[in-house]
């Protein structure tokens, strides 16, 4: 009884509750996504109302898939993987238990505030001061728990995956407190310290990175537990993991840059950061290769392993996005792909391809382990699969070809040496894609929808069978 | 595998001990930071144009009151910074970049590419990343006042091909003099030169519409530097 001897030495009460919240957050996020997107398509469903405009609800939908599905899968995920791979328990739980309901209710003040027009309008973190000094106590204690469990281990090396789980905590605070500074003017309302140019900077320095760490380091410190666990054979290359481990933490800050490309940013700072980025192709397969290669041998799991497609197929989207973004940072291709439809066809091809999936594979992977009995349909698991991965190829699809189309649009000239398109009608020419979108993120969002339902109906099912309690309470050899 | 999975040297250190992981962790991440950003604050590189006569107003004694168009950049007067304030709480950088790249096209369709120095005031910048509508970093003095009401009550009434969402809330809305003035005085904190006569003249605005706010704020953009022919802005 293995897990029932791990259900008693770990907390994983704390884990339980953060899975289960995964896939409601997973479901609200892209719903908002799905609904927004269709706003483009179909202006009408702004309905004149203030708290379903586009402009409001763009953030609650970046901040629900970032912070609401993306900081539930990672707690859940460092909290699991840090008490086995250190052979400890939790350093503290009441601090797990902290950190669990603060990043609950700052979810829900995001969701309250943001439709009222309550923000720092700084892409990515536009939550208001008092929220972001909530955030800043919630994560420090999420970072000093996970540190200090580690500092506790009963094993004598510190594992990969909670190396990037740290590189990830270690930045994102770095990043948070600098990025978000500011003056407050009331309650509700403050101003950045920074401005212009230097502000442009800091907050791409920003979203870059909230790209970089939070959604790349931390996931890829989910890979690393979950790929060879669910293979259950040893990562393909030590070496190689230490190599991309340092490349990436040293790496990624410089890319922030490159958002930036043409603009009114000296010239040396946007090259220096497109330079890098191209660089960046190498640890980034470098990790995706150590990912996949990890299944050398065992190929065959595919074929019935419903989880594991997933887990591969994330990493088939991360190595895809990881080459395409240092393309797009190239100036010349940036400069026609900066402003337009691409960049969110890029963005999702990691969102929706690497950084739900791989999330979705390591709850799949954790749910019978944590609530101990199996999921209630394999059935579901593979449907969820095929709608993530259809649903996904046609939103990206949508979007390049309008990114492209828009970018190739603006830059027309007529024979006469005019432009050839007005705005407006470039605007027209996208109604086709962006109706599309909405369809490819439609079908993703039922495919989350199925997860959310096959996880209520697991824990029901653990609930009436009393499986948890019996693990509790199994006798257990040391 | 064959190949040698033991940790030597630092790494193998840093592997037994958290705080090390931990420390060399933070000094990597960190020099992106310092070689990137840290020098923008001081490098003339930063704002290039900012000593070109026209570019930033050399106020002396005036009052706010008293800036012409063409005269530089100035700090928002109070009903445009509560047009500004409105811009951002409706999300409009979103949809809306505010800054002009130096291709032929965006010459022609939208006016001079951007300066660093348009934007030393705007506290947080709002360059934008996306243009799911045009620029609008010049969009001042390109459309009547009328045109913008029409515009914001009803995009679809002016441009039929707009996918822009309806605000007709700007016109039942009034703005308070005296919150512009709580925020005239934190700007003020972070380096935007307001007097306290310009914070003083914020009391006018009460019970102005937010359209008047918003208008107000749209026909500013880009009007404050007056371009001059054969002048080099930028390398």
């Amino acid at each position: 009884m293995e897990e029932a001897a791990a259900e008693q030495k770990y907390n994983f009460d704390v884990v339980r509750w953060f899975a289960v919240m995964t896939a409601v957050y997973l479901v609200v996020g892209a719903l908002v996504g799905v609904y927004i997107a269709s706003e483009l398509a179909w202006p009408v469903l702004n309905f004149d109302s203030p708290y379903l405009s586009f402009g409001r609800l763009r953030p609650l939908h970046t901040n629900a898939v970032i912070f609401a599905y993306g900081g539930c899968i990672l707690m859940a995920t460092a909290f699991y993987t840090v008490q086995r791979t250190c052979a400890v328990r939790l350093w503290s739980d009441k601090m797990a238990w902290f950190t669990f309901i603060g990043w609950n209710l700052i979810i829900v003040s995001a969701v309250i505030t943001l439709p009222l027009g309550i923000t720092q309008s700084k892409e990515y973190a536009e939550l208001e001061w008092p929220i972001d000094l909530g955030i800043a106590v919630v994560w420090l204690s999420f970072m000093f728990n996970f540190l200090m469990t580690i500092a506790t281990r009963k094993t004598s090396h510190i594992y990969v995956s909670n190396w990037f789980f740290m590189g990830m905590m270690i930045m994102i605070t770095i990043l948070h407190v600098v990025n978000s500074a500011a003056i407050p003017v009331g309650l509700f309302k403050s101003y950045s310290a920074y401005s212009g140019v230097q502000d442009a900077m800091i907050q791409w320095w920003w979203g870059h990175n909230a790209v970089g760490f939070y959604l790349t380091a931390g996931f890829l410190g989910i890979m690393y537990y979950f790929v060879p666990k669910q293979a259950n054979r040893p990562v393909f290359s030590y070496r190689l993991s230490v190599i991309h481990f340092w490349a990436l933490m040293f790496g990624y800050v410089w890319l922030g840059a490159h958002h930036l490309q043409y603009t009114a940013l000296p010239d040396w700072t946007g090259s220096l950061g497109a330079a890098v980025s191209i660089a960046m192709i190498i640890p980034s397969w470098g990790g995706a290769v150590n990912g996949m290669m990890t299944l050398s041998g065992a190929w065959d799991k595919l074929r019935n392993d419903y989880v594991l497609r997933f887990l591969i197929m994330s990493l088939a989207f991360y190595a895809m996005s990881t080459f395409e973004g240092p393309i797009m940072s190239i100036k010349t291709v940036n400069a026609l792909s900066h402003y337009t439809d691409w960049t969110i066809g890029h963005v999702h091809s990691g969102a929706l391809g690497w950084v739900a999936m791989v999330g979705i594979g390591a709850l799949y992977h954790m749910m019978p382990k944590i609530f101990h009995t199996p999921m209630y349909s394999q059935a579901l698991i593979n449907a969820h699969f095929w709608t993530a991965t259809i649903g996904t190829v046609i939103y990206v699809v949508a979007m390049w070809v309008s990114g492209i189309m828009q970018g190739l649009m603006w830059r027309a000239y007529d024979d006469y040496g005019t432009l050839a398109y007005t705005f407006a009608e470039s605007v027209e020419a996208m109604h086709p894609y962006y109706a599309m979108r909405a369809i490819g993120g439609g079908i993703f969002l039922f495919g989350a929808i199925l997860m959310l339902f096959n996880i209520i109906m697991t824990v029901l099912k653990a609930k009436s069978q009393g499986s948890i309690k019996a693990a509790q309470s199994a006798a257990v050899t040391a | 595998m064959s190949e040698n999975t033991q940790p030597t040297g630092l790494q193998d250190r840093a592997e037994r001990n958290v705080w090390l992981f931990a420390f060399l962790t933070f000094l990597t991440v960190s020099v992106a930071g310092l070689v990137e950003i840290v020098p923008l604050f001081y490098l003339d590189s930063a704002m290039p144009a900012k000593n070109i006569p026209g570019v930033v107003w050399d106020r002396g004694d005036k009052a706010l009151a008293d800036w012409k168009e063409g005269d530089g950049v100035r700090p928002l007067k109070p009903l445009e910074l509560a047009g500004r304030d409105i811009y951002q709480r409706e999300g409009c950088y979103l949809c809306h970049s505010q800054m002009i790249r130096p291709f032929r096209d965006e010459k022609e369709r939208y006016g001079h590419y951007s300066l660093a120095s348009e934007s030393m005031y705007d506290h947080p910048f709002q360059w934008g990343s996306k243009r799911t509508g045009p620029d609008i970093a010049r969009l001042g003095g390109k459309y009547s006042d009328e045109w913008h009401i029409a515009h914001l009550i009803a995009p679809r009434s002016v441009v039929p091909e707009s996918v822009m969402p309806n605000y007709p809330w700007f016109m039942e809305n009034t703005v308070d003099g005296e919150e512009i003035k709580a925020h005239m005085r934190g700007l003020r904190i972070v380096g935007v030169p307001y007097t306290d006569a310009d914070i003083e003249t914020a009391s006018e605005i009460t019970g102005k519409t937010e359209m008047d706010a918003m208008v107000a704020y749209l026909q500013v953009l880009g009007t404050m530097v007056k371009f001059q022919e054969g002048v080099t802005y930028r390398e």
